[in-house]
């Protein structure tokens, strides 16, 4: 694969056809909005090096609880726009007055952006199996430019991971990731996320975590 | 320091300037990224005497409310010199002079950002001067584009900055505090890589062959900068790629 570090303003290619994520066109010609990694591949995509988490409609996010209003949660998904959870999307009918009881301020929860409008009003909503309160195990926080490796092509990195560490992980899109599991297994999933942290940028990621795993739990037993 | 009025100042020794420059020479630029934790987005960066460090945060909520825009991110842009930064004290806090150039560096930038993607939201750009030798606002607009870069804000392209000026009827570029303080005129730009000029300025006078001159002479040197300041950004990508292996024995 093709990459090449570019700053903002960088010709990528004279062929408007193949602006992707982080370009734009001028001209005919396209050109990087970011300072960051170029992929050339049929689309050229530039994956930034850092940057705020923007909400977009179907992602999961962790978020907490900050603010409770009289239909609707308030909750910081680490972005600059809060997340509103109404009570509508709560997977249970429950009262107003009883908002509390079941997420309080600085409950923890798993949920998925159901949508944003252009004002950048954050729609969340629980109904889901897999979403809802956090009650056990540990989330960690990383910058949101990294969780696409930590997923993998198709879902390759994260589904390795949850088979080799016994672990159940939750990835949210604005970073935070949710692991659940024994002692031991959490922490070398905490150890393997700041890895794939620090060596997002490299290739052949994948194999080396694997190898990674395979000598950290020959070492544990 | 070496009492000088206008009269008994020679700018050229030899066909060189003060500081040993040829008139069309930049002053030595260093540049530095990601140099603030805590900030989203950071450069310091040394031209000449000038030192100036940048820090941008955001997008963020907005405070106070009321200045949120709906449908764009705003810029807020501060420049501010520190006290130490001149050699008389400068009394601390904003004063017309900071305004003006806050105002006009904001004004430099905000054409490139794309603003749109960051609805009610705030892009805040702080740059301090920390000492001051002539051309403080385009060393503090071209540290503030390195620092929007590095905090991962979309951009158009990048903005480089720099100042031409006229001393002993000659035309030189980035002027420093001598030639800016006793010279005929000084011409501070702003500029895409592509030319497109963002802010331009001008005191003292010039006849309008020595100002398209000027603004040709400056524009060479903002592209110069550009060059440097692309090359801040590679390296700080370069030393983030080679730092991580070690990291992992250290972790191993």
């Amino acid at each position: 694969m093709d990459r090449k570090l570019v700053v903002p303003g960088d010709l990528l290619s004279e062929d408007a056809k193949r602006s992707g994520e982080g370009t734009y066109i001028c001209n005919g010609s396209v050109y990087s909005l970011l300072y960051g990694l170029a992929n050339f591949r049929d689309k050229i995509n530039v994956i930034p090096l850092a940057g705020k988490y923007v909400p977009g409609p179907g992602d999961n996010v962790i978020g907490v609880v900050k603010d409770i209003t009289f239909s609707n949660w308030i909750v910081d998904i680490s972005s600059p726009y809060d997340g509103l959870l109404h009570i509508s999307e709560f997977p249970k009918r429950i009262e107003s007055e009883d908002m509390s009881k079941y997420l309080h301020i600085g409950s923890s929860i798993m949920a998925r952006v159901k949508d944003v409008d252009p004002t950048m009003k954050v729609e969340l909503t629980l109904n889901d199996r897999k979403l809802g309160l956090i009650r056990a195990g540990r989330v960690v926080e990383m910058s949101h430019t990294r969780v696409p490796r930590l997923i993998g092509k198709g879902g390759s990195m994260i589904s390795m991971l949850k088979k080799e560490l016994n672990c159940s992980i939750f990835v949210g899109q604005n970073g935070r990731i949710w692991i659940h599991g024994g002692a031991g297994d959490t922490d070398l999933a905490l150890k393997t996320i700041n890895l794939i942290e620090r060596e997002a940028h490299t290739s052949g990621l994948t194999d080396r975590v694997v190898a990674y795993l395979k000598r950290e739990k020959g070492a544990r037993s | 320091m070496i009492a000088m009025d206008e009269t008994d100042i020679s700018f050229f020794k030899d066909g060189l300037r003060l500081d040993g420059r040829k008139a069309d020479e930049l002053r030595p630029v260093k540049i530095e990224v990601g140099v603030l934790a805590r900030a989203d987005g950071s450069c310091y960066i040394e031209m000449g005497g000038n030192k100036v460090i940048a820090a941008v945060y955001g997008p963020r909520e907005v405070h106070p409310r009321h200045l949120q825009e709906v449908t764009r991110a705003i810029v807020r842009y501060r420049y501010n010199m520190a006290s130490f930064s001149v050699e008389d004290r400068k009394r601390p806090g904003p004063d017309r002079r900071s305004y003006e150039l806050s105002k006009v560096s904001r004004e430099a930038l905000e054409p490139v950002i794309l603003t749109s993607f960051f609805p009610r939201s705030v892009i805040d750009v702080f740059v301090e001067v920390l000492q001051a030798d002539a051309g403080t606002r385009t060393a503090g607009i071209n540290a503030a584009a390195v620092a929007l870069a590095d905090a991962g804000i979309p951009m158009k392209s990048m903005i480089s900055s720099c100042a031409a000026g006229k001393v002993a009827d000659t035309i030189v570029l980035d002027p420093m505090k001598e030639e800016d303080n006793f010279g005929q005129a000084d011409l501070p730009i702003a500029m895409t890589p592509g030319g497109d000029i963002t802010l331009m300025q001008m005191d003292g006078s010039l006849t309008p062959d020595e100002f398209r001159q000027a603004v040709e002479l400056a524009m060479k040197g903002a592209r110069d900068i550009h060059e440097l300041q692309r090359e801040a950004l590679v390296k700080k990508y370069n030393q983030m790629t080679e730092l991580s292996p070690a990291e992992v024995h250290a972790c191993d």
